[in-house]
């Protein structure tokens, strides 16, 4: 069976029309003063699902966040949570528990006392709570900084006990912004992959907001791009990447190359497109635009070609230009080659040689070939 | 190394003698055998025995403290509270109007503080004493507390309370149990400061004070004008002993905890 990406996930709520969703916004809005942070948004989170809202700064990322954890109500639409309208429910009275993005340890107490202020609250017996802080220590690994209060420990170290705050009460939801942002590169990626089996092992619902791609590539089990206000594509993160539904999504994520032109043909899966670039585009496609209208295509650096001697049929899905700049990246090279109309597109190889005979060099003269489900005929 | 020039030598010299001079001779004068002030006579100290002997000074030395620590207490509330009013609610009708008005004070001559508060408590007909020396107080160190604290509370990070409210705490425990004990320091020293204004007032007492509630400043000032008695000097030397005492102690107290965090601080990065 054929999939997007090279993973298949067996845990996909969201393809089964019978599995009700665990969290629903419906046509949620909220203005502050003349801005509209979150415009008329519409979505489903499943139980168990490690969830990423992706979008760059001001996108409503975080106001859709903060409005699930009770700081900022809805001006209008209503949220569900586990069957519940929580839209008029205060913070302190939801089953929902927050990680921030400062972490927000409380100064002033012990690591021990930060974990269980939550317990306190909630009127816990004091030998229950000492239970499970020591629990909470253990899953987060800082037993030995029990007694520590938060400036004594360093970034990673708070970013733990926040987490183990936050988790400590046992949410039915857990809500991370930004929770790797304050953490240098290495740690990022180990603390990653911490929490996607914390989350496993734990079997609760994530919710995460983060403007880093490839964090919520590497831990979301959907991604909802959000822009304005609005979400405009969710999906696996295998969907995002190599099915774009427009042309935000395919620019946001990662690189890519967008050829404008006309549809020429239509039909059995498949249209050709005359591109402004002065060749046509064969490609499959789910979605068919009549022929005669306007469509843009989009393809991934690393499913270019480039090779010195023509393609075999290189009457589509090939052309030809010279190599206008290389940048080498050590595990790939990246080429950027200009067409002949003048736009310079960009493909990458990986170098999965260390030694390379006779390599493409400057100002060469090549061509630039990809297959026919490379790439995506985009919606708008 | 630098060394010191002669101007640099002369300049400090010149300085220090003009801000303790004068402290330097009413101390050492607060010894003195004789009775006249500028006259040497002798050392001795029977002026603190004769001051602890002086009733009526002795009586103002307690109302200026009962004064100073309620009405210390009080503006510190209500200080606070108009502190977090200020920062927190940060569009409500009126806003710019309170807060020039809470500063207001800060720049007001005292004469014209005490005179206005003078002319209310005749005017509503309040007997002067105890109590409208506490008020005229409170009024005016109330603002002193409420700046302290507004500059502490604008690099307080709200999202610790959020953080609280969010682990389960009502917007009530939140502030008793995490944002009052973080601005604490500020608190403290608001406090401090009102209790030091109360202490060593003069102008704002002179005007609201009564019968049976002279504040020391107040005594002082009435005893000087009949003469300066080495007993003066006496009293004014315990005051500076007693200042000089709480700021040594705060300053060692600041400079240790300094220390201990930069120490903290380094043992989290080197132990990770």
């Amino acid at each position: 069976m054929k999939s997007l990406g090279n993973i298949r996930r067996s845990f996909a709520p969201w393809t089964d029309p019978d599995a009700k969703p665990f969290i629903t916004f419906r046509n949620v809005t909220k203005r502050f003063g003349d801005f509209t942070a979150v415009d008329d948004l519409t979505l489903n989170i499943y139980h168990r699902e490690f969830f990423a809202l992706l979008g760059a700064s001001g996108c409503g990322k975080s106001t859709l966040l903060r409005m699930l954890a009770g700081f900022e109500r809805p001006t209008s639409g209503e949220i569900i949570l586990d069957g519940q309208d929580i839209a008029g429910i205060p913070p302190y009275k939801r089953p929902v528990n927050m990680m921030f993005q400062s972490y927000a340890l409380f100064p002033h107490m012990t690591v021990e006392s930060n974990i269980g202020f939550g317990l306190r609250q909630d009127g816990m017996p004091k030998t229950e709570i000492a239970e499970r802080v020591a629990q909470m220590l253990k899953l987060v690994k800082l037993e030995k900084f029990a007694k520590r209060k938060p400036h004594q420990l360093s970034g990673g170290q708070r970013q733990r006990v926040a987490l183990a705050r936050s988790l400590a009460k046992r949410p039915k939801v857990l809500l991370l912004d930004e929770p790797l942002g304050a953490l240098d590169k290495k740690l990022r990626e180990e603390t990653q992959f911490e929490l996607m089996d914390l989350q496993q092992e734990l079997g609760l619902t994530f919710v995460v907001v983060t403007h880093d791609q490839e964090e919520a590539m590497t831990m979301a089990d959907r991604i909802a791009v959000m822009s304005h206000g609005k979400v405009i594509q969710v999906a696996t993160p295998a969907e995002i990447y190599e099915a774009p539904n427009s042309r935000f999504v395919a620019d946001f994520i990662g690189d890519v190359n967008i050829l404008d032109g006309k549809v020429s043909a239509s039909g059995n899966g498949k249209i050709e497109l005359a591109v402004n670039e002065g060749f046509t585009i064969r490609t499959a496609t789910g979605h068919a635009p009549a022929a005669g209208s306007a469509a843009g295509f989009a393809i991934r650096p690393e499913k270019l070609k480039v090779t010195r001697a023509a393609p075999v049929d290189a009457s589509v899905n090939a052309a030809e230009g010279e190599i206008w700049d290389i940048g080498y990246l050590g595990d790939m090279t990246v080429f950027y080659v200009k067409l002949g109309s003048g736009k310079v597109v960009k493909a990458s190889m990986l170098n999965a040689q260390r030694e390379v005979e006779d390599p493409i060099s400057y100002d060469e003269k090549v061509w630039v070939s990809f297959g026919e489900t490379a790439g995506v005929v985009l919606k708008d | 190394m630098n060394s010191w020039s002669r101007f640099n030598i002369v300049s400090v010299v010149l300085g220090f003698a003009f801000l303790y001079l004068p402290i330097v001779l009413l101390v050492i004068f607060s010894f003195n055998e004789s009775k006249l002030v500028t006259v040497w006579a002798g050392f001795s100290t029977k002026w603190y025995v004769s001051l602890f002997n002086n009733q009526g000074l002795m009586d103002a030395a307690w109302v200026t403290i009962r004064v100073a620590l309620l009405s210390a207490t009080i503006a510190t509330v209500l200080g606070t509270m108009a502190a977090l009013a200020l920062t927190r609610y940060t569009r409500f009708r009126g806003r710019l109007l309170f807060s020039g008005m809470v500063y207001a004070p800060l720049v007001m001559p005292e004469v014209i503080t005490g005179l206005s508060l003078l002319l209310l408590f005749v005017a509503i007909g309040f007997d002067r004493g105890f109590v409208t020396v506490t008020l005229a107080h409170i009024t005016f160190s109330m603002c002193f507390v409420t700046v302290v604290v507004q500059s502490r509370l604008l690099s307080f990070d709200r999202s610790v309370e959020e953080a609280a409210m969010d682990l389960g705490a009502t917007p009530v425990k939140t502030f008793f149990e995490v944002t009052l004990p973080i601005i604490a320091p500020a608190v403290l020293s608001g406090w401090m400061l009102a209790l030091t204004l109360s202490l060593d007032d003069l102008v704002i007492a002179s005007f609201t004070s009564g019968p049976g509630a002279t504040t020391l400043p107040m005594k002082i000032y009435s005893q000087v004008r009949l003469g300066v008695t080495p007993e003066i000097n006496a009293a004014c030397t315990l005051l500076i002993g007693l200042v000089a005492v709480g700021v040594v102690i705060a300053s060692i107290l600041t400079k240790r905890r300094e220390v201990q965090r930069l120490r903290d601080e380094q043992a989290a990065f080197a132990g990770r």
